[in-house]
């Protein structure tokens, strides 16, 4: 039997390096996607706890993760096509417009 | 048994999130993402969560991942975005992600909240349907929201990459 522990320390292994890719990388892209790890490592504390105290709810709140994930990806991605039209540029240091 | 497949799939899916963040190329990057997603998927097998399993393969692997590879494709990722990646060049970055690590780690390591051994009550079968009653009784009113929230993530997202927005 795994213990608990061990799925709450990888999730927090993941959450380390998701957050490492948004705040060190300046490509747009991998700060996306390690936007999306970050969501996923919340995922696995969820279902693990939910599976280790025997409650619905873990899996009923990750698949409300997972579908706000979806929406949240189609808007960036959506953003980020106009910005590379717009713009020509995917680092993040060059987006500058709303610093006023 | 199911330590091993855990230990299994925890290092692979380790490494591919690695992977992803420390590659120069976003292809690789996005390949990468697509593994430890699968590999995360696994994870969820082996917490008895088969329908968040299955969920988990079809929204990120079949969905998203196919979305991240359309938007690579479209936009031309040649220059500037395939120079070095110095980890050391964001200091202050650095050792805040360390100091979050480190907090995280010991606030888990030293409770003696995460230590139940097993699950509290072995769940008999015909979990799914349960889960689905949950989800539709009591959980109704956010499961409409979150499907007009993707409704207007649907229609924001098309008229963001329109072509000519006039």
């Amino acid at each position: 039997m795994v213990p608990l522990w061990w799925y709450v320390v990888l999730g927090v292994v993941l959450f380390v390096i998701g957050a490492g890719g948004v705040l060190l990388r300046r490509n747009i892209l991998v700060v996306l996607m390690s936007l999306e790890l970050l969501l996923n490592s919340v995922n696995i504390n969820f279902i693990a706890f939910g599976h280790y105290y025997d409650d619905f709810r873990g899996q009923i709140f990750a698949i409300f993760v997972i579908a706000i994930t979806a929406a949240e990806v189609a808007v960036a991605l959506g953003i980020l096509v106009a910005l590379a039209r717009n713009k020509s540029t995917l680092k993040v240091d060059e987006v500058t417009i709303m610093k006023g | 048994m199911d330590q091993g497949f855990f230990l299994l799939f925890a290092a692979a899916s380790v490494v591919a999130a690695l992977t992803l963040v420390l590659a120069r190329n976003p292809v690789h990057s996005a390949l990468a993402l697509m593994a430890c997603f699968l590999q995360i998927s696994a994870i969820f097998v082996l917490l008895e969560a088969p329908l968040l399993a299955v969920i988990q393969i079809f929204v990120y692997v079949g969905a998203i991942m196919v979305l991240f590879l359309f938007v690579i494709m479209m936009i031309d990722v040649r220059e500037a975005v395939l120079q070095r990646f110095l980890p050391g060049s964001n200091l202050p970055a650095l050792v805040l992600l360390v100091l979050l690590g480190v907090e995280m780690l010991v606030l888990v390591l030293r409770s003696d909240r995460y230590s139940v051994a097993k699950p509290v009550a072995m769940r008999t079968s015909g979990e799914v349907r349960q889960l689905s009653t949950t989800l539709f009784a009591d959980y109704l009113l956010p499961f409409e929201v979150a499907s007009i929230i993707l409704l207007a993530a649907l229609v924001g997202a098309i008229v963001l990459a329109r072509k000519e927005p006039r």
